[in-house]
């Protein structure tokens, strides 16, 4: 009687974490009156290392800082080192060619006007605890689960 | 009246026959001192920030742009004020720029960017003369703070450290190449090298 009183118990604590772990209302660490001490501003990583994509259509992150650039109707900062035109100089990796179509799927000589502002899918990565546990997985872990 | 104006074109005219030799050497003296003293440091209150906003094209335009910049706050507080880029710091140089200056004083009293859309409509212009300058004395007003001889490139990244290395070090390339646009915003960039 006891035992089985104690895995309920357990059991309701188990399933109220679980429901508190999917249905996070705010990461918030601190009663809406109280103001809370803001975290350390990290540095962002700058040491042009290529990070492995989560998954085929990811957008590579940016492996350097980005502090200023501008990207505006007049100039895109971007753009100088990763255009086809600069590459060569640059050596940084050109845009892939999807950036160079149109919805139509032509290719124009130029960036899409539909890809232009690089920080929309491209952000800088920094080196810190996410404050959620984050589930995804990758698909080859998916699948060698799944053959075994 | 007209003779007591004789009397005075007579001394200034001839002033060794009614003053001393020792009197007007010091008087000399003394006087340089003080117009030269006074001429720079009338040129020097033009070097101001505060000579610089005092209108409210550089105020409005390019000081505000400038405020986001690495070159006004940063980590370690030293900052570079409109002159520190934009004037020769020595002095011959300083003159002939002072001089080239003056049409600004042309470009205030008739209104040339005295509404936003007029400076943005001169924007490449501007800039393009500010290049073309860095360019042509080889980035002097960045190398005056910024100077090659003591960089050090463990200290910078792998990137930076690979183009100050090579480019700048040759020659081949100077600051103002590619670092355009990093005190105040870009003009439209198309046909710009590097950036089209």
């Amino acid at each position: 009687m006891k035992s089985r009183m104690t895995i309920t118990v357990l059991l309701g604590l188990a399933l109220t974490a679980g429901a508190l772990a999917q249905n996070v209302a705010t990461t918030r660490d601190a009663a809406l009156d109280v103001e809370p001490n803001p975290p350390k501003i990290s540095r962002v990583e700058n040491d042009d290392v290529k990070r492995k994509r989560a998954y085929p259509m990811q957008p590579p992150t940016v492996p350097h800082k980005i502090d200023n650039y501008q990207i505006d109707t007049n100039a895109n900062k971007c753009m100088s080192c990763h255009s086809r035109r600069r590459t060569e100089e640059s050596q940084a990796p050109m845009v892939s060619v999807t950036h160079y179509m149109d919805r139509e799927g032509n290719f124009l000589a130029d960036i899409s006007a539909r890809r232009y502002f690089c920080n929309q899918c491209h952000v800088v990565q920094i080196d810190v605890d996410p404050l959620l546990d984050n589930e995804f997985e990758d698909i080859d872990d998916l699948l060698r689960a799944a053959r075994k | 009246m007209i003779e007591t104006i004789k009397r005075y074109w007579r001394a200034i005219s001839t002033p060794s026959k009614y003053y001393s030799l020792g009197f007007l050497t010091l008087g000399g003296f003394i006087m340089g001192v003080i117009f030269w003293g006074g001429f720079n440091t009338a040129m020097e209150f033009t070097n101001t920030e505060t000579f610089c906003t005092g209108c409210h094209e550089m105020r409005e335009n390019v000081y505000e742009e400038l405020q986001s910049t690495i070159h006004f706050t940063n980590r370690s507080g030293v900052r570079a004020k409109c002159s520190d880029c934009h004037v020769p710091h020595d002095w011959t140089n300083k003159i002939a720029r002072k001089m080239q200056a003056s049409k600004e004083v042309w470009g205030k009293i008739f209104g040339t960017i005295n509404t936003r859309e007029k400076f943005v409509a001169k924007r490449r212009e501007l800039a393009e003369r500010e290049w073309n300058r860095l360019k042509a004395n080889d980035s002097l007003e960045c190398r005056n703070c910024h100077d090659f001889e003591y960089m050090d490139f463990t200290w910078q990244s792998q990137r930076a450290a690979t183009q100050h290395s090579t480019a700048l070090a040759n020659g081949e390339k100077t600051c103002i190449d590619c670092h355009k646009g990093i005190a105040h915003h870009l003009p439209d960039m198309s046909g710009v090298e590097g950036w089209d």
